[in-house]
């Protein structure tokens, strides 16, 4: 029997806050351009784009992310988790754990106040549970991360659990 | 067939059906920073284990969140979605998200409603399966 791939130090982690972020300010055409490109090739209802008199009387997708390109804190490009970004365990400061490819298992997401331009949104981040299977390419591991999204005047946005699913060697 | 109109379990809403291919995948990528090699290489999908490149999950919540929104049509919000990505959307493909009544609640002029919600493609591969459920007004 392979040995486990969850470290002490990874079951360890479990419950640790390990990331957050804060966004800029949401522009309307950052709205704009989501709505656009998950609507392709319709065009998106006119609440994501039909701005009135300002352009900014609009709303944002439920699944927006205002984090994608770069954030006011920390400054500069993203380093939040998910494909582009650094590993769970780099951010916990724990060894990589040298599985080549990733997938995302699932999300489970609970909405709240919705988004609109000028809105600075908060995300905590912390690390929900870890576990592994045996996979038809060899053993998975899954980590779930837990992540609360919250506006400026402290309304909830969404909670949000993430599924990563990670195997095969490098 | 509405939020407030008459609504039974087994009920289907409007599917949302889009292509599933670069053209989709690079303007989801380029709004959410999600350029990874596996969504924009065939060669990378294939030696990640997949036939081809392959589409993010994230843009199957979308789909499914466009699909519920279409149908809401403006009268009511979507509060909760939980999703199991099962397998990759394969490049070439079409997807298609559905949802199903599963439970209908009202209470106080507010309706409650619960969906089973899915993504398949034209191969008749389930990409994506759960839950969503939305609120709105009952009448």
């Amino acid at each position: 029997m392979s040995a486990s791939l969850i470290t002490p130090a990874m079951a360890d982690a479990v419950g640790t806050d390990i990331f957050r972020t804060r966004s800029y300010p949401i522009a309307a055409s950052d709205i704009r351009k989501w709505a656009l490109a998950v609507y392709h090739p319709q065009s998106p209802p006119p609440q994501f784009w039909d701005g009135g008199s300002t352009g900014d009387d609009i709303v944002a997708p439920e699944e927006f992310n205002p984090f994608a390109w770069m954030t006011a804190d920390p400054p500069g490009p993203p380093s939040a988790l998910g494909p582009a970004g650094p590993s769970l365990e780099s951010l916990l400061g724990l060894p990589n754990v040298g599985l080549a490819y990733m997938l995302n298992g699932g999300i489970e997401v609970d909405y709240g106040a919705p988004m609109r331009p000028g809105d600075v949104i908060t995300s905590i981040t912390t690390v929900a549970d870890y576990s592994e299977r045996e996979g038809r390419l060899g053993p998975m591991l899954i980590s779930r991360t837990r992540s609360e999204w919250t506006k400026g005047d402290g309304a909830r946005v969404k909670t949000q659990i993430n599924t990563l699913i990670r195997y095969g060697t490098s | 067939m509405t939020i407030g109109q008459p609504l039974q379990p087994g009920d289907e809403i409007p599917v949302f059906a889009r292509a599933a291919d670069f053209d989709a995948w690079n303007r989801y990528a380029a709004v959410n920073a999600e350029f990874v090699p596996i969504h924009m290489d065939d060669a990378a999908g294939r030696q990640a284990g997949h036939e081809t490149a392959i589409g993010m999950g994230n843009l199957g919540v979308s789909q499914i969140n466009c699909m519920l929104r279409s149908w809401l049509n403006g009268h009511g919000r979507i509060a909760s979605v939980a999703l199991q990505f099962r397998s990759p959307a394969l490049r070439g493909r079409t997807n298609v998200a559905h949802g199903r009544v599963k439970s209908v609640y009202d209470a106080d002029h507010a309706r409650t409603i619960t969906l089973d919600v899915w993504i398949d493609d034209d191969d008749g591969t389930v990409l994506t399966r759960g839950t969503a459920t939305v609120e709105g007004p009952s009448r």
